[in-house]
């Protein structure tokens, strides 16, 4: 195996500086596409993650439309830069299996019974990855839905929390999730404590798993916070304009 | 891209009856919520594999068979061998299944197998470099789903858990040029693991946890959460799937049925494992 960097200074903290349980620096802004119906640009840290939502609207091909609610579509893909390697752009099996529990984690907060025969069709494009594409994007993709007026029970805010060096560390970059011995995905509902994602990638004691699910849904509230300030500024805006 | 699929179709008296079962602690197949299916296993059924098994989790069938082919390591990890896991859900496992490359559901459950073997390290994987950075044996766990019955995840894992355990490595010859080639007539002793892994499959429906849910308690849950759990009860995966959220209690109850029920199967597992003569049977017993 090749050398495995040091990820935990004497210090306690992170390589780049952060405490155990912080953050990267979250940056939501709300609207940034003409042509979607709401759209939304993510920012944890170097990770950078646009998404877009179109509908409700008709089906094409119209066998898949369901009778009594609106089918939604995902797909979580990454820009052929984004990465350290140039990415070919087809799908790969890991992004067909993250469209897939992205799509399940927003089936769980849209009033889709409101919309029957229609489609929402919900895209991500990872632009940089730098660790936490997925949770990016499940965020990017729910307040890319609220952007677009779609009835929610509540915002999904994914957040991942990753053990490296024996520690447990919010939010793991991609030097972390590469080295690290765990990486755990949440998609957390801040107002219902409910949990829509979970993935484990690694090994983890029962009672680091608990302590983890407390990390994410600790972080969660705090971006939830930060996504309601998003909203606030894009709507003051509007409301200036109408002025 | 991921579209929501259309659900079969249950009588709805089906499910009321199911819903109302359940309020007692009951299920329709007689079950207790937190009992598993019986267990079958036929170990070896294929010869020509170098590893194989068939295990019969209530009228789920799951026969996984594990080949050896000699390759290059990755480029990061350059002193180990490689193990891929693939699934196939042929079409005669299920009337919705269809022909075709694997589907989302597919993938996700290799990925997911594939996880739980390589986190907790299942496979020695650092014994199976041949020349660093130039040959390795790959390990190829191939899960074929034979009949579509309810918990593909913890049937596909127990079957490749035990077609790994039960793999032994061919023979290796290097010719005069150098080369290497593969004597499958001889075998060369047992593929190193270093610990046994199960998977767990809650069905969660309210507050209520399921254990190995029936394809009709697939329908009719809220969610369905798989936790991989090793010899020493250790969370070596998850997986969260289906359409609805798991609150945080629930959440934490199932992971403590997922350790309890999951060394319950790691103990069977060994059993059948220090008594592998008892498993061993034709192929044709798959129908008793």
């Amino acid at each position: 195996m090749s050398s495995k960097p040091v990820l935990i200074r004497d210090d306690g903290t992170r390589l780049d500086g952060r405490k155990p349980d912080e953050m990267r620096p979250v940056k939501i802004t709300i609207g940034v596409l003409k042509n979607a119906n709401g759209s939304a640009l993510v920012e944890y840290g170097g990770t950078k993650v646009l998404a877009a939502v179109y509908g409700p609207r008709e089906v094409l091909p119209r066998h898949l439309a369901l009778p009594d609610r609106a089918i939604l579509r995902v797909r979580y893909h990454m820009a052929p830069f984004s990465t350290e390697e140039r990415k070919s752009p087809a799908p790969t099996r890991r992004e067909i299996e993250l469209s897939k529990v992205i799509r399940e984690a927003l089936e769980a907060v849209v009033f889709t019974n409101m919309f029957p025969r229609a489609g929402i069709d919900v895209f991500i494009e990872v632009l940089q990855a730098d660790g936490g594409t997925r949770t990016a994007g499940l965020t990017a993709a729910s307040i890319a839905l609220a952007d677009a007026g779609i009835p929610m029970r509540d915002l999904v805010i994914g957040v991942a929390v990753g053990k490296v060096n024996g520690v447990l560390v919010l939010d793991v970059n991609e030097l972390e999730d590469q080295y690290g011995e765990a990486d755990m995905p949440v998609g957390v509902l801040p107002n219902l404590n409910e949990v829509v994602l979970l993935q484990l990638n690694g090994v983890l004691t029962r009672e680091e798993f608990n302590k983890a699910l407390d990390m994410a849904f600790k972080a969660a509230e705090h971006i939830y916070k930060l996504a309601k300030e998003a909203f606030y500024v894009k709507y003051t805006k509007v409301v200036e304009e109408v002025k | 891209m991921s579209i929501t699929p259309e659900k079969e179709p249950i009588p709805r008296l089906y499910v009321e009856h199911m819903k109302k079962m359940l309020e007692h602690g009951e299920r329709i197949d007689g079950r207790g919520l937190l009992d598993y299916r019986s267990i079958r296993v036929i170990l070896s059924p294929i010869e020509k594999a170098d590893g194989s098994a068939l295990v019969k989790l209530g009228k789920t069938q799951v026969l996984v068979g594990v080949k050896l082919e000699l390759g290059s390591p990755y480029k990061d990890r350059p002193s180990e061998g490689v193990l891929q896991v693939h699934a196939e859900f042929v079409p005669l496992a299920s009337p919705s299944f269809e022909p075709g490359p694997p589907d989302e559901n597919a993938i996700e459950l290799a990925r997911v197998i594939d996880r739980a073997l390589r986190e907790p390290r299942v496979v020695d994987l650092e014994k199976l470099v041949i020349e660093p950075a130039k040959l390795a044996w790959v390990v190829y766990n191939d899960i074929y789903l034979l009949d579509h019955a309810g918990n593909v995840t913890d049937a596909g894992m127990l079957a490749s858990i035990l077609a790994l355990a039960t793999t032994k490595l061919p023979r290796l010859l290097k010719t005069e040029a150098g080369d290497y080639k593969i004597d499958r007539s001889t075998k060369a002793g047992a593929l190193p693991l270093k610990t046994l892994v199960v998977t767990v499959t809650l069905g969660i429906i309210g507050n209520a946890i399921l254990v190995d849910p029936t394809v009709e308690e697939e329908y009719l849950v809220d969610s369905i959460i798989t936790i991989a759990v090793d010899e020493n009860g250790r969370i070596c995966g998850i997986q969260k799937r289906g359409e609805r959220g798991i609150e945080r209690s629930v959440l934490n109850k199932a992971v403590d049925v997922a350790i309890e029920k999951g060394l319950w199967l790691i103990g069977h597992v060994k059993n059948i494992l220090n008594n592998p003569e008892k498993y061993v049977s034709p192929l044709s017993d798959m129908g008793a």
